[in-house]
């Protein structure tokens, strides 16, 4: 026995604790669930326009995963390049997403981000500058120059390597200044969805007092983040657990491009830390065990700075064919000490920090072990430019699912389709937070009642909370969670194959069956960790399965989606986003859409970098 | 490993206790305090503590460490465990919620107090505010504060007047904003701070110093803006 305790654990001690029919009430003009980038833009929108509004997070928000966001936010705000143009950034952005962004809400993305980024800017963001004065911009992947033909372009705005902690601190300081109310170290369970559905609020958990109450609302927003951890290894938070994709799932709406999952290419070798494409930017590069350059094998244009499918592709490629490092020859190494201690402790301070404690090196010096990690969740739930939820109609037209919200990384709206380049998911996160906001205030003065809910659409909200509570036997969350974790990196990584992905649906099933039946053992009242990850788990579930049976049914190669049965891209059958339906597991496509409103249409080519 | 780990669950325990685990670790090697926390919540999963990012950037997991104050998710269990015991306790001088959580309030409280958010009135550009690197470079050592706590709550003064004194954390970010050429606060900022306590119950024991997990200097900060106040009062 490994372990040794003097008293028997806390465990069944309290009987469970919620009464659905008998929940508190609380309410508000707007409940933003999610403290992140995108929701407390949406929330600092809400709150200056004079709207009763609640930002509800399961952590304080600057625990939220923003915060870990580092190279920078790209924007065409011609700082580096006076004749930047933000429909330059719009083809790259096209382009990057293999054709399966949403011209429209990339052209909404790229053309009102200089405002956004300066609103941040005004806000007090310290970004770094340039010797003029302006904001610093430093070149990052996939980037270029009058649409593809200039060159390398120098786009993304960043506050040295530490760009999200300063984007978050900035927006929660302002959100303190406007009076946004919080509801911190809140949990949402799910969705109260009434009989015409419509969103009427969310049953959410207290988790310092233990207390489950109904946070009414007239409208909804989704800013839960990404899932990350799905997978065993990756980039993300431990927070990261798809929250809002679960609560949309279980609400039986859809979710779109789910299976598109990307793999950014350096993350530190077994901790998976991130180590940000700013170091590539600044001039950085990756080597094989023979030390050498091999993205100038596949990306002979870009080479390094290609966008991080491609980047993530080489790599594992060369690791499959014998070129990788270390002992187990199971990762690459970045090479950034040629770039000399003063550019390294003046543009990477962070990175430094980052690589000595995690991978015991000092780049000054030293190469950095790295291998592709999961890092974003480039699916989620649909939505318009104004960030309302749809679904599909009876004449699989879309629908707008009344009184929800989705943006940031929960969202999919979609401006990354198949691949997200970066610096694009914090643009994301402030442009689409505030267009949510801007579209909440504008329902609000044409006025909305709060939408009536039954007791039944109540219990159903709890349902699971009372389930976790009622449970007597059975396996451990933590084992589960392990479990499911293994299957997604092993099955669902860069590269999938068919065979491997139909045998995991029929595991992720069994699994569906045995955390139905799985355990909390501790169901104590008073800041209960251990619901909190039961809860999560459902949550992890949900996400795990949808970009499982998704995967399995995108029959083609493209972006992050790379498979050794459909290697090519098919644009006869697959230009086109994927939509999951929960209840009868069905997958649907959905038609991209090709018509900006002030550019021609960048029609679909082959990519290369 | 001996693990002597600070338990308390305000329903179920009269007071704290101190709870003595074992765990095998064959050769602690790479191992973190949080991923020892990990270790011991799969085999009891009512042990609370806040974590998320596991990186150092999310403030989350500040605990006392063999009585020294750091984030649990960046220090290695072989530099903070002394002769293979480790004894875990929440930060000192909050309120204890359970376990190793702590209720924060009183820290996030003083940290509103200084206004952290950029003042300006005046009309911005349409573009950005300009800022010269020099100016720039002053906000460094400032504006990466995570809002752990783990200085605060080293601080002696701190722990006997966390409702006056506004504390390490608060005044560094306090002087984040009085050294950004872009605040037009700064007479406002500085007449708020000028009483007995705010600032001046600092005592410069440099407590914070050594417990900042991201290597930041409070207690200079503290000293600017000492220096401010003496310089206005002249």
């Amino acid at each position: 026995m490994p372990w040794r305790r003097r008293q028997p654990p806390v465990a069944e001690r309290f009987a469970p604790v919620v009464d659905v029919s008998q929940l508190p009430v609380m309410e508000f003009d707007g409940v933003i669930v999610g403290g992140g980038g995108a929701g407390l833009r949406a929330g600092l929108q809400l709150a200056r326009s004079g709207l009763k509004t609640a930002v509800l997070s399961k952590v304080f928000p600057t625990r939220s995963h923003t915060v870990s966001a580092q190279g920078g936010i790209t924007c065409a705000i011609a700082s580096e390049d006076p004749d930047d143009d933000w429909r330059w950034h719009m083809y790259d952005t096209v382009k990057g997403s293999d054709y399966i962004g949403d011209q429209d809400a990339i052209e909404y993305m790229c053309s009102v981000g200089p405002e956004a980024v300066y609103e941040l800017e005004h806000m007090g963001l310290p970004f770094t500058r340039t010797e003029s004065g302006r904001i610093y911009q430093r070149p990052f992947g996939g980037q270029s120059k009058n649409f593809g033909k200039g060159g390398q372009a120098s786009r993304t705005c960043a506050a040295e390597d530490r760009t999200g902690h300063a984007l978050l601190h900035t927006l929660y300081q302002n959100n303190l200044r406007a009076g946004t109310v919080f509801l911190n170290e809140w949990f949402a369970v799910d969705l109260v969805v009434n009989q015409d559905g419509a969103v009427a609020g969310v049953v959410a958990l207290n988790i310092e007092t233990g207390e489950v109450v109904f946070v009414k609302s007239k409208a909804t927003v989704l800013a839960t983040g990404g899932a990350g951890r799905i997978y065993a290894t990756t980039t993300n938070a431990m927070t990261n657990t798809g929250d809002g994709v679960g609560m949309a799932l279980r609400a039986g709406l859809p979710v779109q491009d789910i299976e598109m999952w990307q793999f950014h290419p350096t993350g530190i070798h077994r901790a998976g830390v991130l180590v940000t494409e700013g170091c590539r930017g600044e001039g950085g590069y990756l080597v094989n065990k023979d030390g050498e350059r091999f993205m100038e094998r596949y990306a002979p244009n870009a080479k390094d700075l290609a966008s991080r499918d491609v980047v993530a592709r080489s790599m594992v490629q060369e690791i499959m064919e014998g070129r990788g490092a270390g002992e187990n020859a199971d990762h690459v190494l970045l090479k950034l000490d040629h770039l000399g201690a003063e550019t390294i402790h003046k543009r990477l301070p962070g990175i430094v920090e980052l690589a000595k404690t995690f991978a015991h090196v000092d780049p000054v010096r030293e190469l950095i072990p790295v291998v592709p990690t999961c890092h974003y969740m480039m699916g989620g739930v649909p939505t318009n430019v104004h960030g309302q939820a749809l679904t599909q109609g009876a004449g699989s037209g879309d629908r707008v699912v009344e009184g929800l919200y989705a943006i940031g990384e929960a969202a999919c709206v979609s401006v990354h389709g198949a691949n997200r380049l970066g610096g694009n998911s914090l643009l994301d996160l402030v442009v689409f937070g505030r267009a949510a906001g801007l579209h909440i205030e504008e329902t609000m003065r044409q006025g909305v009642a709060f939408r009536a809910a039954s007791e039944t659409d109540l219990e159903r909200a709890g349902a699971r909370l009372v389930r976790w509570d009622h449970s007597v036997g059975g396996e451990s969350v933590a084992k589960l969670k392990e479990e499911l974790q293994r299957l997604m990196l092993v099955n669902f990584n860069v590269f999938r194959s068919g065979e491997r992905m139909r045998a995991s649906i029929h595991q992720l099933a069994e699994l569906r069956e045995r955390i139905g039946q799985a355990h909390l053992a501790d169901k104590s009242r008073v800041f209960n960790t251990a619901r909190l990850e039961a809860l999560e788990l459902d949550n992890l579930l949900e996400v795990a399965e949808a970009t499982a049976i998704v995967a399995e049914a995108r029959t083609e190669s493209r972006g992050a989606h790379a498979r050794d049965d459909y290697t090519e891209r098919d644009d006869e059958n697959w230009l086109c986003h994927s939509l999951f339906f929960p209840g009868e597991r069905r997958v649907a496509k959905r038609a991209v859409n090709f018509a900006p409103k002030t550019v021609d249409t960048f029609a679909p080519t082959a990519r290369s970098y | 490993m001996r693990i002597s780990l600070y338990r308390y669950d305000p329903d179920a325990d009269a007071a704290p206790r101190m709870e003595n685990l074992e765990l095998d670790i064959p050769g602690v090697g790479d191992l973190m305090v949080l991923d020892l926390l990990e270790r011991l919540k799969a085999i009891d999963p009512s042990i609370a503590y806040r974590r998320s990012c596991r990186e150092g950037v999310c403030g989350s997991d500040g605990v006392n460490m063999n009585g020294r104050n750091g984030l649990a998710c960046t220090t290695p269990v072989s530099e903070v465990a002394r002769r293979g015991k480790l004894t875990l306790r929440p930060l000192p001088g909050l309120p204890v919620i359970r376990d190793l959580v702590v209720d924060m309030t009183q820290f996030y409280r003083q940290y509103e107090k200084i206004k952290p958010f950029l003042q300006n009135e005046d009309p911005p550009p349409a573009r950005e505010r300009l800022q010269t690197p020099e100016d720039r470079e002053k906000l460094n050592g400032l504006y990466e504060c995570i809002l752990c706590a783990c200085c605060s709550t080293s601080c002696p003064s701190f722990w006997w007047n966390p409702e006056k004194f506004v504390g390490p954390a608060g005044l560094l970010q306090a002087y984040r904003f009085l050294a950004d050429s872009r605040d037009t606060a700064t007479e406002e900022r500085l007449a708020e701070l000028e009483d007995p306590f705010s600032v001046f119950r600092c005592r410069g024991i440099m407590n914070c110093v050594s417990a900042c997990p991201k290597g930041l200097n409070p207690t200079r900060a503290i000293g600017k803006i000492r220096t401010m106040l003496v310089e206005r009062g002249i």
